[in-house]
This record gives C-alpha cells, sequence and structure tokens, in this order.
C-alpha cells in the first residue's frame, strides 16, 4: 500500500503542467484588446432587447430602455471593462521589486466567468419562458457572444502575483473608513434587493452582488477588507449594527420588507443561539427548533389573547424570564439522560424530542390531555407588545419617516440577536469556550485537563435552549397566532443547514448563511417547491468547496494567520520576496479551480 | 500522600493489573519501572479517574480517589501528563497550556505559571499561537509536561516524559523534575530512561505482568542486578 502511494504522488511533482494562464503568454496582449472588444459587446447588450415578448425576466423587450435587470449586465460589463483597462492606467510601481498591490487579471477572468453565467441563464430563462431560440433578439445574442469571447480571451492573460493590497500600510482612519463605506455598500444592497418585486430581477440582482464579492475577492480588494476588518473589530460591530438599525428608515413606512425583515431576525438569532451548541460545543441538535416553539407557547399562554388558556399574563420582561427558563429546563431534561452518550445517538435522540415536542403541542388540547395550547389551532390573536407605553403596534413617525408594526419588532428582535451574539462572544473567549473546543477536539483528553464535560455540554445545551426561547417570546408576538405546525423538523434542519453554510462557530458567518436561507424562499415563492432541493445541492457543492464555510472560524485559519501582523510590516518594508507567496495564497486553497 | 491498595485493573476480562499495592510520600519522586506491557499506564491511568479499576482503593491525602470523576480529580490537585501526549492538535500551543490551568482561576498566577514554561521550553514561547498538531513529537512532548504543569499539582504524574527527546532534552525534562520536586511538588514517573529515572528518585517500584516484583530506594535499584540485567540492558 505505502510503497505505491508513494510512487503515485512523486510523478505529478516532477513535471507538472504549466499553469494554463503563463503558456499562452504571448497572446496575452492581443487578448486583452479582443476581451476588450468582448466587454464592449457586454455593455451593448443591455440597450437592445433581449427576449420578443415582455413576459420573460421582467420585460426585457424594450430597445434602448434597459430594464434593472438589463443594467446589471451592464454593470457587470462595467467591472469586466475596468479590470481589463485598468493595468494601461495603474502601472506598478518602479522599483527594485515591482510591487502589485492588486490583481486585475484575475478581476477580469472572473468578471468574464461571471458576465458569461449571467447571460447564459438569463438566456435560458426566456427561451424556456417563451419557448424555442426564436425567442431570443439581438440584445441576449450580443450579450452571449461578448461574454464568451471575454471569457476565452481571459484565459490568455497571466494570472499574475498573489495581490498584496492586505498588506499596505493603511492608516486607522483609512481602514475604519473602508469599513463603513462597504457595511454602508451592504445596507444598500439589502434595501435595493429587497425592494425588488420581480422574482427574476431579484435572483439577478443577487448573482450581481455576487459575482461582485467575487471580483473583490480576486482583485484583492476583500483580502484588504478582512485584515481591515480584523484589525478594527468594534468599528466593524458598530457600523454593522447602525446599518441594521437604520434599515426600516430605508423603507418608507413599508411593511412588506420589514415582515420579512423580522422573520430574518428570528431565524437569524435562533441560528445563533444554535450555534453555541452545535458551533461552540460541538453537539448535534436537531430539534432545536422545539426551544423556540416552547419560548413561543410559553409567551402565547402567557399573553392577553383571549384564548390565552391560563388567565395570567405578567408583564413582557417576566415572560420573557420564563420563556427563557421552560425552554431551558426542556433542555435540561433531554439533555441529562442523553448527553453522555455521544455523536450520532444525540443527533437521534433531539430530532425524535422535536417531533415528540409538536405531537405534544397537538395533544395538550383539553382531550387527549390538559387544554393548554388548544391542539392544532393554537393560540391566536396574541395581542401586540407595549412596553414602557411604547406600543408595537402603531406606526410612529421617527425623524420625518414612518415606522411601522413590523420596524418596531425589528428594532426588539435586533436587540435580541445583538444579546444573543454578546453571550456568544463573551463564552467563545472565555475559560468556558475553552473547555467547549476541547470537549470537541477530543472529549477523554478534556476530562483528563479537568473540564467538566458533561457539565459542559449540558451548559451548552441548556443555554442554548434558554437563548431561543427568548427569541421565541418574541416571535408569539410578532407572528399573532402561534400553532404546533410553526415548529417542524424542517426548520430545525434548516437552521443547521445556515451554521453549516455560514461557518460554524463564527458570527459573520452564521449571521450570513441564516439570512440567506431565509430570505431566498421569501423572496421567491417559486422557490418554495423546490427549496429543499436547492439547499440540498448548496451544500453538497458548499462540502466539496469551501467545507469550513462562507466565513470559516479564526481557530480554524490560525494556521494561515499567525503572525500576519508582523508580516504585513514587514512587507511594507520591502523584506525577503519569498516569504510572501505563500502567506498570502494560503487563505484561499480552494479557489483555484475557478480558472480552468 | 498517595496510597494504593489492592487495586485490580482490567480491559474486558484480562486483567491487567493484579493487585498491586504501593504508596508515594509527599515531597519524593517515585518511579514505576516495568517491562513493555507491564501495566504501568494503566496504573496511572486508574489514579486519574480514566479507568475504572475492579477493585481496590486509591488514597489521596487520607480520602478515597478512587469512583471520583476525573475531572474533578484534577482539582484535588492530581495532573496527569498521559503517555502519547493526548495534546489537542488543532489549538494553540497557549490553548493547550490554559486547558492544563482549567481547574484555576486565578489570572495572574495562571499568567505567571505561563512565562514560567515558556522559559522553561523557548520553543513553545516563540510560537505560542501555532497548532500545536504542527510541532515535532519532542516539541509536543515539551508542551504535554507544560501542560502538566499548568494546573499546578500536588501530585504529578508522568508517563514516559522522556519519549522521543533527544538527550538534551531528556537532561532538560530530569532537571525539571527534579526542581519541581525542590517546589514541592510530588512527582510518580513511569520511564523506560531506568537509569534517568532511578538517579532521580526516591523510591523505585519493579512491575512485572501486573504485579509489584519488588521495591527499594531508587540507588539500591541502580545497583540491583536483576534492574541491571533487565533495564540497563548491562551484560552481567
Ligand atoms: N485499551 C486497552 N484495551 C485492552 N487491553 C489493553 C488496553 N490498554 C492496555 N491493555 C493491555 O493491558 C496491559 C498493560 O498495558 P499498559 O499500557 O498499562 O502497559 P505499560 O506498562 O504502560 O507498557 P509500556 O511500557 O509499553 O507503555 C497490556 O497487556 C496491554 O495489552
Ligand atoms: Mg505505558
Amino acid at each position: 500500500m505505502n510503497d505505491t502511494g508513494s510512487l503515485v504522488t512523486l510523478a505529478p511533482d516532477s513535471s507538472g503542467p504549466a499553469p494554463t494562464g503563463e503558456r499562452w503568454i504571448r497572446f496575452a496582449k492581443p487578448a486583452r484588446w479582443i476581451a476588450i472588444a468582448g466587454a464592449v459587446g457586454v455593455l451593448a447588450a443591455p440597450f437592445m432587447a433581449w427576449a420578443y415578448r415582455p413576459d420573460a425576466l421582467d420585460d426585457v423587450s424594450f430597445w434602448g430602455e434597459p430594464s434593472p435587470l438589463q443594467w446589471f449586465a451592464f454593470a457587470l460589463g462595467l467591472l469586466l471593462l475596468g479590470c481589463l483597462v485598468a493595468p494601461f492606467v495603474i502601472k506598478p510601481r518602479p522599483g527594485r521589486r515591482p510591487r502589485r498591490l492588486l490583481a486585475f487579471n484575475r478581476g477580469a477572468k472572473a468578471a468574464a466567468s461571471g458576465s458569461l453565467v449571467y447571460f447564459a441563464v438569463a438566456s435560458a430563462a426566456i427561451v424556456l419562458e417563451l419557448g424555442g431560440l426564436v425567442a431570443l433578439e439581438p440584445g441576449a445574442w450580443a450579450g452571449l457572444a461578448g461574454a464568451l469571447v471575454a471569457t476565452v480571451a481571459t484565459r490568455a492573460l497571466p494570472e499574475g502575483h498573489d495581490p498584496r493590497l492586505q498588506f499596505l500600510n493603511t492608516p486607522a482612519w483609512g481602514q475604519i473608513l473602508g469599513i463603513v463605506g462597504a457595511v454602508a455598500l451592504v445596507l444598500f444592497a439589502a434595501a435595493y434587493g429587497l425592494g425588488q418585486d420581480g422574482a427574476s430581477t431579484f435572483v439577478t440582482f443577487g448573482v450581481l452582488c455576487g459575482v461582485g464579492v467575487y471580483v473583490a475577492a480576486r482583485v484583492g480588494v476583500m483580502g484588504w477588507l478582512s485584515a481591515a476588518a480584523a484589525r478594527n473589530r468594534r468599528a466593524l460591530v458598530l457600523a454593522a449594527f447602525a446599518v441594521a438599525f437604520l434599515f426600516p428608515m430605508t423603507q418608507d413606512g413599508s411593511d412588506a420588507n420589514m415582515s420579512i425583515a423580522v422573520g430574518v431576525l428570528i431565524f437569524a438569532a435562533t441560528a445563533m443561539g444554535l450555534n453555541i451548541v452545535v458551533g461552540l460545543a460541538g453537539l448535534l441538535d436537531l430539534g432545536y427548533i422545539a426551544f423556540l416553539g416552547a419560548g413561543a407557547f410559553t409567551a402565547a399562554i402567557l399573553s392577553r389573547s383571549a384564548f390565552a388558556t391560563l388567565g395570567w399574563s405578567p408583564p413582557f420582561p417576566v415572560v420573557v424570564l420564563i420563556s427563557g427558563t421552560v425552554a431551558a429546563i426542556l433542555g435540561l431534561i433531554i439533555g441529562s439522560p442523553t448527553l453522555r452518550v455521544s455523536g450520532d445517538y444525540l443527533a437521534i435522540v433531539t430530532l425524535a424530542f422535536g417531533e415528540i415536542f409538536r405531537i405534544t403541542m397537538n395533544n395538550l388540547d383539553g382531550v387527549d390531555g390538559p387544554n393548554l395550547t388548544r391542539g392544532s389551532n393554537g393560540i391566536p390573536a396574541i395581542p401586540d407588545l407595549e412596553l414602557f407605553g411604547f406600543d408595537f403596534g402603531e406606526s410612529h413617525m421617527i425623524l420625518g419617516v414612518q415606522i411601522g408594526r413590523f420596524a418596531n419588532y425589528y428594532w426588539l428582535m435586533l436587540l435580541v440577536l445583538a444579546l444573543i451574539i454578546l453571550v456568544f462572544t463573551n463564552l467563545n473567549h472565555s475559560r468556558i469556550g475553552r473547555g467547549w473546543v476541547a470537549i470537541r477536539e477530543d472529549e477523554r483528553a478534556a476530562e483528563a485537563m479537568g473540564v467538566n464535560v458533561f457539565g459542559l455540554k449540558l451548559l451548552a445545551f441548556a443555554g442554548g435552549a434558554f437563548l431561543a426561547g427568548i427569541a421565541g417570546a418574541v416571535k408569539a408576538h410578532v407572528d399573532v397566532s402561534v400553532t404546533p405546525d410553526q415548529y417542524i423538523f424542517m426548520e430545525s434542519a434548516f437552521l443547521v443547514a445556515g451554521i453549516v453554510l455560514g461557518g460554524m462557530g463564527t458570527v459573520g458567518g452564521v449571521l450570513i448563511g441564516a439570512s440567506i436561507l431565509k430570505l431566498l424562499p421569501e423572496k421567491l415563492r417559486f422557490f418554495e417547491d423546490y427549496r429543499l432541493l436547492m439547499f440540498g445541492v448548496l451544500l453538497v457543492v458548499m462540502m466539496r468547496f469551501r467545507p469550513e464555510g462562507l466565513m470559516p472560524d479564526e481557530r480554524r485559519q490560525l494556521e494561515f494567520h499567525a503572525d500576519d501582523d508582523e508580516l504585513a510590516e514587514e512587507i511594507g518594508e520591502n523584506i525577503e520576496a519569498h516569504v510572501i507567496p505563500s502567506l498570502a495564497g494560503a487563505p484561499e486553497p480552494d479557489l483555484k479551480g475557478d480558472d480552468a | 500522600m498517595l496510597e494504593v491498595k489492592d487495586l485490580v485493573v482490567a480491559y474486558g476480562r484480562v486483567q491487567a493489573v493484579k493487585g498491586i499495592s504501593f504508596s508515594v510520600e509527599e515531597g519524593q519522586i517515585v518511579s514505576l519501572l516495568g517491562t513493555n506491557g507491564a501495566g504501568k499506564t494503566t496504573t496511572l491511568r486508574t489514579i486519574s479517574g480514566l479507568i475504572k479499576p475492579v477493585s481496590g482503593e486509591v488514597w489521596l491525602d487520607g480520602e478515597r480517589l478512587d469512583g471520583t470523576p476525573a475531572h474533578a480529580i484534577v482539582t484535588r490537585g492530581i495532573a496527569h501528563s498521559p503517555e502519547g501526549r493526548k495534546l489537542f492538535p488543532r489549538m494553540s500551543v497557549e490553548d493547550n497550556l490554559l486547558l492544563g490551568a482549567f481547574t484555576r482561576r486565578d489570572h495572574a498566577g495562571i499568567k505567571q505559571d505561563l512565562d514560567r514554561v515558556y522559559a522553561l521550553f523557548p520553543v513553545l514561547g516563540e510560537r505560542r499561537q501555532q497548532p500545536s498538531g504542527l510541532f515535532s513529537g519532542g516539541e509536543q512532548q515539551m508542551l504535554a509536561m507544560g501542560r502538566a504543569m499548568m494546573s499546578r499539582p500536588r501530585l504529578l504524574m508522568l508517563d514516559e516524559p522522556s519519549m522521543g527527546l533527544s538527550p538534551i532534552m531528556t537532561q532538560t525534562i530530569m532537571r525539571t523534575i527534579a526542581e519541581l520536586r525542590a517546589s514541592g511538588t510530588t512527582v510518580l514517573l513511569v520511564e523506560q530512561n531506568a537509569q534517568a529515572a532511578l538517579t532521580l528518585s526516591d523510591k523505585g517500584y519493579v512491575l512485572e505482568v501486573g504485579r509489584i516484583m519488588f521495591t527499594d530506594t531508587g540507588e539500591a535499584l541502580l545497583r540491583d542486578d536483576r534492574v541491571r540485567r533487565t533495564y540497563l540492558g548491562l551484560d552481567l
């Protein structure tokens, strides 16, 4: 076994083929001009009609008047052209060893492929919806051809060095400015994207954003941003929260998007609570939604609804605590017998627990058991919250902007989310967090270090349940009614999927992952039927290309970034070149497939 | 301080330790010697609560220890540097050391002990943020030793601390053990390097297939023919 293995590994090392780009280097000059011609094609396409009839892709049948969807294509064209032309304008600084801060060729390759995908998908959608290739008008052909030409031509451009922008010495205010700018851009994109009613426009805008981020990453801007963000954590957090706080202001009192936004926040807060259990302590909980349900039912029963079954309604802050506690007690009950066994058993037991919870809620209807939840009818007509004289059901004028019911709850949920994130980060960096990581790595060795493995697992389980219970208490009031069928297994599965997608054990990653998973089906009704299939495919793709999630955990990146600060300074002083490629290349080990 | 009475430990139906009794006095270094498979590691693992004995008793300062869960035994003041190191490979050196101090809450003292470990093993200090899995075997052994020291144990149990170390590093480890004793730590030592171990030890026990064959002071054992033949490889 061993012998053949070593023989096989020896072979490719000695005679590996040259990277695609470098082999065609002598064609680089003409290729650039051909690619520019392609980019012009992409830029021209939006001003022509793409489809014969208006009923595909939110109407792209006009000449000279681009629809939003066509403007997105125009933006992609600009991005592509920019990357191609930039090297003429921005020359590398002369010197003993020229320093290239940005990798424009890589950006051009990414932008060209992105445009091609964009036009291919758009054309396919038109062909499918309108029946046949005849439905395609010259605009679609021009875009397809331009993008194809650009994609092929950019293959001949050399890859160039890894971009070194992230090692550029930037003053602190410059870094913070960059962070604030990026976060503001995210707010703008979110507000604009949510404002799109047409499903196709929404999807294509998402694609534009995705391609934009990808190009920025390839060019080297993202590296700089994440380095700046790592060094200015507090600024990043403040900016992110300020933006999230301002979001309702962009909605002109419209409740349509705010109700979606509240849903996203509730989902994200729950995912963040589960992130403590799964991401930090490494316990796979497939029934977590039951804790959200426990909190919601508790709050509903204790609310002033005419259908509440207890007839006792304490003030909301008390209700929140009781809801959290009920959920935590459930967590203890389910956790104490099961946390002694590890791994797969826990997943199975929690899965069963989630179902038992739902069925129990269905049966506490006065027929099969005491009347607590009114069975499958649930508890409707839960009144809006009133906290410190602030009525969450009413619209308010704040700074001249109408703030509706859902916007009120949005702000409340933002507070809850902030609380959960605070708990999460504090735990993560505490002694307890270290104990959890040790348990995740090696349970027996952790025990030998004096880590109370069972106790810490139970703490994670019950603590996570408590936080979900709090979120559930708010959710009950947002949703107005609480029924058992809101808390099905599928929701638990999506929570876990959001965490895996974003990056286990991280804050930013899980927020992004949860938002994506919740937002897509809300915005795309047609997507509803296929959402399981899509998420399945998405997760499989993720596991293959980026198993650590969109934004991996810093502990997992330790290896690559150990001496980042020192190195950045060293590089600023032009010290030995050979250190740099290994460092700069390390964080993106999986991206090389994209140029093939 | 440590008293082991008629300890029997079995894996399934196979008895690995067949009724051994020994004691470790406060401030001593005591060695367990024995051929491969004699039951030394099993004995240490039983004392630190990782395995439950079939019968017999373990006492620490007049309190019964067997039956206590492993994490609680650490709180009682016993640290165990296990055979094969058992580090957390994806965690940094510093996190590994801090885990060694998991049961302590005196931040100042922990900081002080961290510095002490880094002074003792400079290579750990230089690479404190790197994952321990990237270290060489010998460096990992140093980390395991440092980690065991971090709980400021009263009784330190070391299972083959010189395994994989160069002669010079072995000397450092042995010197460290002597220093630890001088600062009041009691040490229960398992070593294949019998010469080095017995030179340090106040007392030694020789195990064979789960039984204690004989015992004496370290010096006396170094001169004992049976020990010289089996463990020091001397032709007599
Ligand atoms: N997990 C286990 N399961 C079954 N048998 C085991 C296990 N661990 C050890 N044994 C057996 O118990 C006996 C004692 O093993 P132990 O590891 O205590 O020996 P040791 O004295 O530490 O030897 P060495 O010097 O090689 O480390 C051996 O016969 C071994 O095969
Ligand atoms: Mg052993």
